[in-house]
């Protein structure tokens, strides 16, 4: 049995500990809104908080959160989330969606981390998190619109 | 509400839509269920009275107007489109309006092929009709109901968003509180529609329906599906060399904890556990030989050695104007260049999943599938249960590009399903999804041209060497576009005559699809056919044939402009001069990509244009090559002209969707086969587009009053060419392979 914490509940698990916490979330906690899609790390499509940090959940062992506060995108709240939903919404940035948890987790990190971020620096963190239908002209102007509304 | 005016096919469709009344899109609540569906109306939900007086439209007495969608959601914004057609001449509020997705039905085929299916970027274009007359008829029916109501003339009332006003008494009536006061009132035929220059929601940039619940996590795809009792599988598919197991030994997967069984299946080896962690760790234990055979040896490398020998000899013509022969027996002047094209793999984000609940009594499916129709076959072939017994439930699409409209993973699931005698979903792991894809055809192109004495190309053969998608998939997909009154043994032997007839008949005009006819006015054009299966899995691949040919095309059309002397615009221009509409957005993208002016030091542009089935396009792209030749593509501006544009927001993103989409392939990723097995197998080896790589895109939509054309793949061909022409433009070096990768560029 272990213990983890996420969006603010603390869960018991009789589970493998060397399950990635991706499927942890996925089957044992029905928390669907985080994402598979390439299981090595290279999509970004699992990303949650951990310990407020944009982390990927695809290959990170369940035992090595015990103690950490996770937060997938359902529990993913306050000002700055709900300024990028706000500038989500405003841009219509998903297209078939299935990246777009992962895009809203990585930018809503990036958001805490650095409040007003340069075109290079979106580039770089959100370049981690693919999407296929190529929504990333929207995904830049949604960061830019939520950090000037957050500025203020 | 009484409702016994409605006629058989409303009937029809009741009865099977009050199976999934629920929402997928506002609600996903699904339980598995095998009661058969009653035929009585009203439908009742939260006790709300629904006025449901077509196949399209329910309306209830909160004013919530529901459209039922045909079309599966991939991306391309089908689930706002479809609403705001019928919303318009519905003249409902559209603040009020709400997709559903539809289930199976006959009401649901879409036209233009006879079957429930979203392909071909055909749903807007071959609903445009029937939605329109759907809502208009409905809006009159309510104008009448509360004309009747008032005791009033029909003339005297008209409607606007959601309310039907009588003028001169000042009265009002919500469409909500007229859903109990059209009884006995039956749908006008033949209503008159609107024109365009009295569309109030046609046009307008309105806000998706879908990107809420695609903002906060909840929007259910078909890997989230959750049915109370369900197992998890996964598959391990045999390589093309294989269609047999020659031994296995499943032992140590059978110990592996959370197994269940594993069973052979007829696409390869299903390990069913309690979770999918469990399912995929177990999948390495298993030992396994495959039989080989005559592909065993199958190497992309050799495969375009072979085809370029091939094209030495004269292919079918697929389709011919003028006297081709004529010019090349009596010139000796003529420019030639081969070009290959390569393999490419989906790669939706979301990989190929399905689940099923097979029952004695019925079966219910939950998929992300672009196919209805063939998933209901499918189940049908491997249950033998009647076709109104099995319900297809479409979920979101995490990406569809053509490869959702097969519908192998959904067999699967029903196989297991049935087995297992419980709700299985099955769940392929990226790595099977990239090896076990149906690729995009590689191709291997020889075109020659004969130039006037004006540098004009008055003669043009073009040789295509390839894979055929429509000989392999037909009979894969045939029955499915059969009536399902059809007995199915007539269905299965027409899916076996399929290949031959259709690799008679339609194979080859879609082979070259964008390679001709072309919109260039090139009196003696010929495009030739030489069909030699490759011997690996095919399917359609977003834009389909034009992917590959009009990047050939567009190409060879720069090349004929470098050997003429002519900037590569003014030869389009001058060879566009009868085609009013491609000549206009050939001028649009270069007046906006200012062509004429130089550009600024280190970039240099590319054009390319096409007429992807009556969508007119044309990209300048804007590239620079570093010293490590590495390529980065700053800015593409677009010229499209689709007709009435539905949500000019949606034709924006599909430019940028198709742009990127196209751009993996044209500068990052392909498939390479080596003895008979896919080399790449995920993300890291199948590069996707990043966001520092997208280009900044710029979207012009020429205004137009003729019917909508498709948007959803039309900008895929032309990103390539595009990107290529302005690489040459760079480099002085003609690309006629993709992709381009830098270390092909290094070699010089």
């Amino acid at each position: 049995m272990l213990t983890i914490r996420v969006n603010g509940v603390i869960h018991r698990l009789d589970v493998d500990p060397d399950t990635p916490l991706l499927w942890v979330l996925r089957e044992q906690l029905e928390l669907t809104g985080v994402k598979y899609s390439c299981g090595i790390e290279e999509c970004g499509a699992c990303t949650v908080h951990v310990d407020g940090e944009a982390t990927l959940s695809c290959n990170l062992s369940v035992s090595e959160v015990v103690g950490k506060e996770i937060i997938t995108i359902e529990g993913l709240k306050g000002p700055v989330a709900d300024a990028l939903r706000e500038a989500w919404m405003e841009g219509d940035v998903p297209q078939c969606g299935f990246c777009q948890p992962g895009q809203l987790m990585t930018a809503a990190a990036l958001l805490k981390a650095n409040p007003n971020p340069s075109d290079d620096v979106i580039d770089d963190v959100m370049s981690g998190v693919l999407c296929r239908c190529g929504t990333y002209q929207g995904i830049r102007q949604a960061i830019h619109l939520a950090a000037r509304r957050l500025s203020k | 509400m009484k409702n016994e005016k409605i006629d058989q096919g409303r009937r029809r469709f009741l009865k099977v839509s009050s199976l999934i009344s629920s929402s997928l899109l506002i609600s996903f609540y699904l339980p598995a269920r095998g009661s058969k569906a009653k035929a009585s109306v009203p439908v009742k939900k939260n006790q709300n009275m629904v006025f449901a007086p077509n196949a399209w439209i329910r309306i209830d007495n909160n004013d919530v107007v529901t459209i039922m969608v045909n079309h599966s959601e991939m991306g391309q914004g089908i689930t706002t489109a479809l609403p705001m057609i019928v919303a318009e001449e519905l003249e409902a509020d559209w603040s009020k309006v709400r997709p559903e997705i539809a289930p199976v039905a006959e009401v649901y085929e879409n036209p233009a092929f006879g079957t429930q299916w979203t392909v071909s970027s055909r749903s807007v274009e071959s609903s445009w009709e029937i939605l329109r007359k759907a809502g208009a008829a409905v809006r009159e029916l309510l104008i009448e109901a509360a004309a009747r109501t008032w005791n009033v003339s029909k003339t005297a009332c008209r409607a606007e968003k959601s309310i039907i006003y009588h003028e001169s008494s000042g009265r009002t009536l919500r469409y909500g509180e007229l859903v109990n006061k059209t009884d006995g009132i039956p749908i006008p035929e033949n209503v008159q529609l609107k024109k365009p220059h009295e569309f109030k929601i046609i046009g307008q940039p309105m806000s998706r329906l879908d990107t809420r619940i695609k903002s906060d996590g909840s929007a259910v795809f078909g890997i989230d599906v959750k049915i109370p009792g369900m197992l998890i599988a996964t598959v391990v598919h045999p390589p093309f060399f294989s269609k047999q197991i020659k031994s296995l030994n499943s032992k140590k997967v059978m110990a592996s904890p959370g197994v269940r069984q594993v069973l052979v299946i007829d696409t390869g080896i299903a390990i069913v556990a309690d979770t999918f962690w469990q399912a995929k760790s177990a999948m390495d234990l298993l030992e396994i030989e495959w039989d080989t055979d005559e592909n065993q040896d199958i190497n992309s490398e050799l495969l375009f050695k072979r085809w370029a020998e091939m094209a030495k000899e004269e292919g079918k013509t697929c389709f011919e104007i003028g006297e081709v022969d004529k010019y090349f027996q009596k010139s000796v002047n003529f420019i030639e260049a081969a070009y290959e094209v390569p393999f490419q793999a989906h790669g939706t984000p979301e990989p190929m999943n399905c689940t099923a609940h097979v029952r004695k009594d019925g079966c219910d499916i939950w998929a992300p599938t672009q196919n209805q129709d063939g998933a209901r076959d499918i189940a049908a072939k491997i249950t033998n249960l009647d076709h109104e017994l099995i319900k297809v439930h479409t979920t979101f699409l995490g990406g569809g590009f053509g490869r959702r409209a097969l519908v192998d993973y959904v067999g699967e699931a029903v196989q297991i399903s049935q087995e297992m005698k419980a709700p299985v979903k099955v769940i392929w792991t990226r790595e099977e999804d990239i090896q076990h894809d149906y690729y995009r055809p590689a191709t291997y192109n020889v075109l020659k041209a004969v130039l006037n004495d004006r540098g004009l190309p008055v003669a043009w053969n073009h040789r295509i060497v390839g894979g055929e998608v429509f000989a392999q998939a037909l009979p894969r997909v045939l029955p499915g576009m059969i009536s399902p009154d059809v007995p199915r043994f007539l269905k299965n032997i027409a899916a076996s005559l399929a290949k031959n007839l259709m690799s008679r008949f339609i194979s080859s005009k879609k082979v070259v699809l964008g390679a001709g006819p072309l919109d260039y006015d090139i009196a003696n054009l010929r495009v030739e056919f030489i069909h030699d299966d490759p011997g690996i899995p095919l399917c359609w691949w977003r834009s389909v044939a034009p992917s590959s040919n009009c990047f050939v095309v567009e190409c060879f059309i720069d090349e004929i402009a470098a050997a003429s002397g002519k900037d590569p615009y003014n030869l389009r221009h001058e060879l566009l001069a009868n085609s009013p509409r491609m000549l206009h957005v050939l001028k649009l993208a270069a007046r906006m990509a200012e062509w004429r002016k130089k550009s600024p030091k280190g970039i240099y542009r590319g054009i390319a244009s096409h007429n992807f089935q009556n969508t007119a396009l044309c990209f300048v792209a804007e590239v620079s090559i570093n010293q490590h030749c590495v390529i980065k593509v700053h800015r593409v501006v677009c010229a499209v002209d689709c007709g009435i544009v539905i949500n000019p927001k949606i034709v924006e993103a599909q430019m940028q969707s198709g742009i990127a989409f196209g751009m993996s392939a044209t500068i990052k990723s392909s498939i390479t086969i080596e003895q008979g097995k896919t080399i790449q197998s995920n993300f890291d080896d199948f590069p996707i587009l990043r966001m520092d790589e997208m280009p900044k895109v710029e979207v012009h939509i020429v205004p137009s009053t003729n019917p909508p054309t498709g948007i959803g793949e039309a900008a895929v061909p032309l990103i390539a060419p595009a990107v290529a022409n302005a690489i040459y433009s760079a480099t002085g070096r003609r690309i006629r392979k993709l992709p381009i990768l830098p270390e092909d560029l290094r070699k010089g």
